[in-house]
């Protein structure tokens, strides 16, 4: 394990490239799949729209996505923007869904509840419907960001630095510890935020701490 | 468009289709991956998961496993594996980079479906006499079965889409075109693989869609447009097709 | 209420701020990706490939220009040729370490120039507007194809030539590439008549060689297991490769400042260097930076 005490200001700042590419795509996809969410679930005519056309996002494969991108929208392949644009793309994909089902999960006799206290459409959505969906939405934000965190390092094929770089550069130079590295701090990473998220969640939606398990579970298995 | 019209051109040009490395067995190739890592993936993951369900004990040492699956990139595991098996090993360490990634699918699946029933319906298979391994194969199994099939869907899809990477490793399947093209530049062959990859992960995901659908057991499906039979519902909750591929390339 | 909501109002400032500091924070980055977007004022941006010992020169050449005063600015690994001359020709990458004979072939598919100064001057004619190169180095870091010692005597093999007259399947193992360049299986059936299959072995091509997965490699001539596994590279009567030598690609615009410093560089990079450099960096498993300022005080450029 010499290599990686030799290398820690490497390992550093590629983490932290890694962390702002992924926190930015992560954020992103997160506040454009709400309106989504929100359309497909208003308007039945549109969800499946809406729902099959980010379920086909996610079937590109994201190396030639990333090929793809720049070309039709004349960025440079190597730019971080690239490998940003990639990754809420499939964030999208992903929180859409869970957006949708969120706000299906709402109980329709509290939505009804607000609207006989007076609440209107847009105060009842933000204080009524978007909160108890929450639960829903938090759990696929934490497998989104698990997920948008270790897709990041296929970046390093189109020449976007991050973690990725040093499963490539590892192999060349046939040094295990490298690569070894990369892997743990992508791991670690992604477990950081994912723990960030939860308490983020129990601290914003406390009623959600006895949430049904089943539910959870059903949301994993599908993820 | 001409980049979609080239990529056409060239997916149905003859020569893609003949060689060593024509479509036909890169297509193969892909799809005997997923199918190995899959079917490996399930034998460990869903005994064990149906264990963790039907005892109750067990689920959180499984979370916290499933949870650092899904954390390790599988392409750095990949060329991790191919530097500690050796070159001659490739396709065994491109198997379990797969069947690591299939896993943790595939055990919530199982777990989840035995939780997903309704805990009254096991006490009344108990109370008519049934001994535990009736309720295991005779309730939990069929009841949990839809989401055993998500679990499966899920899996696959992530598998398939991933196992693009493989081809970084000389190991074929449809990511040929694309690592190759991406060296080249040549945008229609990387766009023509990337609409095969595509494609056959749709025609995967409408398969499993069937499945989970034929999954219901009769009794149950009768029960569909009843608020409670949300819980057995084939689609399940959160993000049910696309999901936490990790480095599905 | 109220009082949940200012937790919540709190929460969300903090997630966005950790966000927001991520978005601007910036370190010493040995890889020099901060401020990859624009080029800061007359700084020097070296690139280099997907390819240690590339990058290892570049850092030489990063490292020689922050000792005489410029500002440099590093954008390395970012992948094969065809991905980073986009980048190179816009002007975006001022400085990039190159080789003569497959930046030429890049340039001019048909060119019939192969030795060292032959490529070098038609390299010098290829190049498009606002591009020069400086001075090459002796160095050179070429494809060849390349056997194993076992294989090569039980064949009897000198040239590539000689591997037409071998009875078994050859199979040639390189980057996935290597399929169509002009030197790949096309060039080496046209030039002499040696028909191989292709595996696309990629950062794994001598490892392959050696567990015997292919017969024939492309192997780089400063790779330091030519030596070290005893690797034979067939000779090349019919110059199917072009002599590729360490060559600094420049932006004419910043050309005659950093010729001096770079040409200084050029000059004392030999072949053995470059073997030597790649062996620190896979053998000794030491850092780019720490190669490069090693090898700089090594020959009084420090």
């Amino acid at each position: 394990m010499d290599w990686v005490s030799e290398n820690l200001d490497l390992i550093g700042s590629l983490t932290l490239e890694h962390l702002r590419q992924s926190v930015i795509a992560i954020a992103a996809g997160f506040a454009l799949s709400l309106p989504l969410g929100w359309v497909a679930w208003r308007y039945r005519l549109l969800r499946g729209w809406v729902i099959t056309v980010t379920g086909l996002l996610y079937t590109i494969p994201s190396l030639a996505l990333l090929m793809i991108l720049p070309v039709v929208a004349g960025y440079p392949a190597t730019s971080e923007t690239n490998l940003v644009i990639a990754l809420t793309i499939y964030a999208i994909a992903i929180m859409v869904r869970a957006v949708t089902d969120g706000l299906d999960s709402v109980d329709p006799a509290v939505r009804r509840s607000a609207t006989a206290v007076g609440y209107g459409a847009a105060r009842r959505f933000w204080a009524v419907d978007l909160p108890l969906a929450g639960p829903v939405i938090l759990a696929g934000l934490r497998v989104t960001a698990v997920s948008t965190i270790s897709l990041a390092t296929v970046g390093i094929l189109v020449g976007v630095t991050n973690l990725g770089y040093l499963f490539t550069n590892g192999l060349q130079r046939r040094i295990v510890p490298e690569v070894l590295a990369g892997i743990v701090a992508v791991a670690v990473i992604a477990l950081l935020i994912d723990l960030a998220l939860m308490a983020a969640g129990r601290t914003l939606m406390p009623w959600a701490r006895g949430a049904a398990p089943a539910r959870r579970s059903a949301a994993e298995a599908a993820s | 468009m001409n980049l979609l019209a080239d990529a056409f051109a060239w997916l149905f040009a003859p020569e893609q289709w003949t060689g060593p490395n024509a479509l036909q067995h890169l297509l193969a190739q892909q799809l005997s991956f997923t199918a190995t890592a899959v079917a490996i993936a399930a034998l460990i993951a869903v005994p064990l998961g149906w264990a963790i369900g039907h005892t109750g004990r067990g689920r959180e040492v499984a979370v916290a496993f499933s949870g650092a699956a899904r954390a390790v990139p599988s392409f750095g595991l990949l060329v991790l594996l191919v530097l500690v098996f050796g070159v001659l090993r490739k396709p065994e360490a491109a198997t379990v980079t797969f069947v690591i990634l299939a896993i943790p699918s595939l055990l919530a699946g199982a777990y989840a479906g035995f939780e997903a029933i309704d805990r009254r319906v096991v006490d009344a298979a108990r109370a008519v006499g049934m001994t535990g391994a009736q309720i295991l194969w005779r309730v939990e199994i069929p009841l949990g079965l839809p989401l055993l099939v998500a679990g499966f869907r899920s899996a696959v899809l992530q598998v398939v889409a991933t196992v693009t990477i493989a081809a970084y490793v000389n190991l074929g399947g449809l990511g040929l075109p694309i690592i190759t093209g991406l060296s080249l530049r040549r945008y229609e062959v990387v766009l023509g693989g990337a609409i095969l990859v595509a494609l056959l992960a749709l025609v995967l995901d409408a398969l499993f869609a069937l499945a989970q659908r034929a999954a219901v057991p009769h009794g149950i499906r009768a029960d569909q447009g009843h608020p409670t039979g949300r819980r057995l519902d084939p689609e399940p909750a959160a993000p049910a097709t696309p999901d936490t591929a990790d480095t599905h390339p | 209420m109220f009082r949940v909501r200012g937790v919540r109002a709190a929460a969300a400032a903090a997630v966005l701020g950790t966000a927001i500091a991520l978005t601007g924070c910036s370190s010493d980055d040995p890889l020099g990706e901060e401020d990859r977007s624009e080029s800061s004022g007359d700084a020097i941006v070296v690139g280099s490939q997907a390819y240690y010992s590339n990058e290892i020169v570049a850092e030489i050449y990063a490292q020689a220009l922050e000792g005489a005063g410029h500002e440099v600015e590093r954008r390395f690994s970012i992948g094969q040729r065809d991905a980073y001359m986009p980048e190179v020709e816009g002007g975006a990458i001022t400085l990039f370490p190159e080789y003569t004979g497959n930046l030429l072939q890049y340039f001019d598919p048909e060119t019939a120039a192969r030795s060292p100064e032959d490529v070098y001057a038609a390299l010098q004619e290829a190049l498009p507007g606002g591009l020069t190169v400086l001075d090459q180095a002796s160095a050179t870091d070429q494809d060849s194809y390349t056997v194993t010692r076992e294989f090569a005597d039980a064949n009897a093999l000198t040239t590539i030539a000689d591997l037409a007259g071998v009875s078994e399947t050859l199979t040639l193992g390189g980057p996935p590439e290597l399929a169509e360049r002009p030197y790949g299986p096309t060039g080496l059936e046209e030039t002499y008549g040696v028909q191989v299959e292709f595996s696309a072995t990629g950062d794994t091509t001598v490892e392959d060689l050696l567990a015997g997965t292919v017969n024939v490699a492309n192997v780089y001539t400063a790779d330091p297991r030519i030596q070290t596994e005893d690797l034979v590279v067939l000779e090349d009567p019919e110059s199917l490769f072009l002599a590729s030598n360490v060559v600094p690609l420049v932006s004419e615009s910043v050309a005659g400042d950093i010729a001096d410093v770079v040409n200084a560089v050029s000059a004392a990079l030999t072949p053995e260097g470059l073997v030597a450099l790649n062996v620190q960096s896979t053998v000794d498993q030491a850092s780019t930076p720490d190669i490069a300022s090693q090898w700089l005080a090594d020959n009084g450029l420090g």
